[in-house]
């Protein structure tokens, strides 16, 4: 059988140009992976260069204005051209039309836009950092810093204006796509729980990013026409501009957060062999989380000099957002108790991700808390907690999923041992990064500070050596599924995990139009019984790991 | 949805169109009378049924399904609370 | 093969779309909500500035295009074409009506030294200068709305000159009448909030 790689080329498009102009959602897919993946290094090589300046006091590899482009530069590129595209435009593009039996997306066209959306505003941002400097504002943007600084704010807010429309239209995409093309015996809980978090997701998207576009678009308005509707000195209130950014970026981390939960919650029922617990739990929190997170923004803003009444309000409704992300990690682990688990390296790394995610969410209240925020605001403690829901969360599940996935979007399985190695190697560096910035936020250690007292040395010297770990363990992790392409023995099965989502059904890779026959949609998607049924059979994992 | 195959009459474009009218000179008029703050209000009701209109006779909204009309209700609520939330900082400072 | 090809989807894909900008404009909302708040009375003074003239001709000439392109759709489902021509010349007439108008008003302000950074707003009471800051930044981005709006009418109308759009096929046309009446719908509320609260 033909997979998609093999598609009929138009003349004159062969080889790479034939994938530059394909509406194909799969190839898309694949298209956004590897221009992902190429952010996602560089902005790690960038945090590792922080890290290794903040390892000893002093100055060690990196000027103090570099450094101040350099933390901009790492928090824009992963926030803005990895983390909030990485799962929605990778895995949802990828697995969202063959999760719903369909053969493609509503738009397959605009899907394309997109992507070239999204390789310009990356073009745009390198751009920004050869004239005049990259921004040394912090990925923030906040006035009046942002608009009266030297360096090169107009052009590199211009990329996020144009990443932020190709997130909103891959969410109008998936809405549209979910509404109108599912299977005809797919009822809405029918759905995978990926396909649903992805659902929520889109409307964040759809409903959110508008509000940093007109942001963003003020600021470079206030650059050019010096309008002064954040200029204090003109009856202009600059807290206003943190208002209207937090509108934006705080959901933005929920659309980060919710398809990396909803990659966890397919992994974990299929390596337990066992019917997720609390499907309509986990479709209502997704939901829960999409609205309740859009109503708690001002709690980034605490010390920012806002009535005590929003801090009190804001506060509380922090508080209520805990509610549905517990639900879903007590539905995670309600689904492994007992269940027949089949230890494999996605589910390794979805145990690290519920550990990892939860400490990030429970130290959230920390921050939630007014009281206890004021110690520690714009301090490392801060930094701490939101990589471990950012990069804990987001990020493990990115691994997973990559793990998870890969064997179906290629075709070959990758070696497990190494997988199994990068996977404790990323999670044993990530504490020794991450835990010491808790304790050196609790004693005062401010964020984005280019140096530092002599007491904070030992905390710095650790976390620096647990990004080095952390590092060491990404290059692996990536290496190593990167040499399962080039290796012919080590062909995936079918269904190599036992899942028993749509995507399971048909080969990998998967041909042309995703389903040559038409898809049988299950009662329900979460149904192992045929599975556990065949015992050895379907679901065994046979990692051929290329000798 | 069924709405696909309705066709709205020209009658009913142009009785919407006369209110539309009608209603802007209201609103024109209603804003010389001063009654302070309260005009504000006055005007933005006039709008939100001018822009009630609109939509459910041009956009064609009244012959939507309820995808459409609770999704868009959801954006106006979310717009509310933008706006109202915004007012827990402002009006207590 | 699942292929299917529900036309509703083009309409809630626009829709999706016009949500979008209906929270884009919400964010400049917040921010004359806030300063409305805070400095009633210098937005008042403001209000009284603008020339009510134009502000009334222009919501006129906006209601009547949205009718004429309403009127347009419906013709074309009826198989009417040239009153579907006529009503889409018509909008883009109205169209062109509010840019010029627009143009005029702006260049009176511009004249009287009303514009963004001007001495005479920096000067002046800072309410004021946040009332006209709003104003041009909320009209110019509506004005630049309209001219989007005007390119895909004139889209649609050159479709439908070719016999492209017909009653069967008319999925251009009713996105580009649902973008053309957001833009009114906008208009609606920009009208009171600068020209009547006076």
């Amino acid at each position: 059988m033909t997979s998609f790689y093999q598609t009929p080329e138009p003349a004159g498009f062969t080889g790479i140009k034939s994938w530059l102009i394909t509406f194909d959602h799969k190839r898309i897919a694949l298209l956004y992976l590897f221009s992902i993946l190429f952010w996602f290094l560089l902005a790690v090589t960038l945090g590792g260069l922080i890290r290794l300046e903040l390892m000893f006091p002093g100055k060690t590899v990196l000027s103090a204005q570099m450094y101040n482009s350099v933390f901009t530069l790492h928090g824009v590129i992963m926030i803005f051209l990895f983390i909030i595209p990485a799962l929605p435009a990778i895995f949802g593009n990828f697995f969202l039309p063959i999760h719903i039996g369909a053969d493609d997306v509503y738009f397959p066209r605009l899907n394309l836009l997109s992507w070239y959306l999204y390789m310009a505003g990356g073009i745009v941002a390198i751009v920004s950092l050869f004239s005049d400097g990259f921004p040394d504002t912090g990925w923030t943007f906040y006035v009046p810093f942002s608009i009266s600084t030297h360096t090169n704010v107009s052009t590199a807010v211009f990329a996020a204006f144009i990443l932020g429309f190709s997130s909103m239209l891959t969410g109008l995409n998936f809405i549209t796509t979910i509404h109108k093309m599912r299977a005809k015996t797919m009822g809405w809980l029918q759905l995978p729980l990926f396909t649903w978090s992805l659902y929520a997701t889109a409307w964040v998207q759809l409903l959110a990013t508008p509000v940093i576009t007109i942001t963003l678009v003020l600021v470079v308005v206030e650059r050019l026409f010096n309008v002064g509707l954040f200029d204090p000195a003109r009856g202009g209130d600059p807290i206003l501009y943190q208002h209207l950014f937090w509108i934006y970026s705080h959901p933005a981390v929920y659309i980060m957060i919710l398809p990396g939960m909803g990659v966890i919650s397919e992994i974990i029922p299929v390596s337990a062999r066992k019917s997720i617990f609390g499907y309509k739990a986990i479709v209502a929190s997704s939901l829960a989380i999409a609205i309740a997170g859009s109503l708690v923004w001002a709690h980034h803003m605490y010390t920012s000099g806002m009535s005590d009444t929003a801090v009190f309000v804001f506060s509380l409704l922090t508080f209520v957002v805990a509610i549905p992300s517990a639900i879903k990690v007590f539905s995670w682990v309600a689904t492994l108790y007992k269940g027949a688990i089949e230890m494999t390296p996605p589910l390794l790394f979805s145990l690290c991700f519920i550990y990892l995610f939860s400490v990030g969410g429970l130290t959230g209240l920390v921050l939630g808390a007014a009281g206890a925020n004021i110690h520690v605001h714009d301090t490392h403690f801060v930094v701490a907690h939101f990589h471990f829901t950012m990069f804990g969360g987001t990020g493990f599940a990115f691994f997973a999923a990559l793990h998870y996935w890969w064997p179906k979007m290629f075709g070959k399985m990758y070696d497990f041992k190494k997988a199994y190695i990068a996977a404790i190697l990323v999670t044993a560096g990530f504490m020794l990064h991450y835990v010491p910035m808790f304790v050196l936020g609790l004693q005062g250690m401010p964020r984005r500070y280019y140096d530092y007292l002599p007491q904070y040395a030992a905390g710095n010297f650790f976390a620096g050596f647990g990004a080095l770990c952390m590092i060491a363990g990404i290059g692996l992790m990536v290496v190593n599924l990167l040499a399962s392409l080039a290796r012919e023995r080590t062909a995936a099965a079918d269904d190599p995990w036992g899942g028993v989502t749509l995507e399971w059904t048909i080969p990998s890779p998967p041909p042309l139009h995703n389903f040559d026959k038409d898809p049988e949609v299950m009662d329900y998607p979460y149904d192992f019984t045929k599975v556990t049924a065949v015992g050895s059979g379907a679901g065994t994992i046979k990692p051929e790991t290329g000798k | 949805m069924a709405s696909e195959s309705h066709i709205i009459e020209y009658k009913t474009l142009g009785l919407t169109l006369a209110a539309l009218l009608v209603l802007t000179g209201v609103t024109v008029g209603a804003a010389s009378i001063d009654l302070g703050w309260v005009n504000v209000w006055i005007a933005l009701m006039i709008a939100s049924v001018k822009a009630g209109f609109v939509l459910l006779v041009f956009m064609h909204m009244r012959w939507e399904g309820r995808t459409l009309q609770w999704s868009f209700l959801a954006t106006v609520l979310f717009l509310a609370i933008m706006i109202g939330f915004i007012f827990w900082d402002v009006a207590f400072r | 093969m699942t292929a299917q090809t529900d036309p509703t989807g083009k309409k809630l894909g626009m829709w999706l779309f016009l949500y979008t900008e209906i929270v884009l404009f919400g964010g400049l909302f917040v921010l004359y909500a806030v300063y409305f708040a805070g400095y009633t009375d210098d937005f008042i003074a403001g209000a009284k500035e603008l020339d009510l003239f134009f502000g009334v001709v222009n919501t006129i000439v906006l209601l009547i295009s949205s009718f004429c392109v309403a009127a347009g759709i419906t013709a074309v489902q009826k198989a009417h074409n040239r009153i579907a021509l006529a009503g889409l010349w018509g909008a883009l007439a109205c169209g062109a009506v509010f840019l010029v108008n627009k143009y005029i008003e702006w260049g009176h302000k511009f004249e009287h030294g009303i514009y963004p950074g001007s001495d005479r707003l920096a000067d002046g009471p800072a309410g004021q200068n946040l009332f006209f800051g709003l104003y041009f930044v909320i009209t110019g981005l509506h004005g630049l709305h309209i001219i989007i709006g005007m390119t895909l009418l004139a889209v649609s109308l050159v479709l439908v000159t070719r016999q492209k759009i017909t009653a069967q096929n008319n999925a251009m046309l009713d996105n580009s009448g649902l973008y053309w009446h957001l833009v009114d719908l906008i208009w609606i509320f920009i009208f009171p909030l600068f020209y009547l609260v006076v």
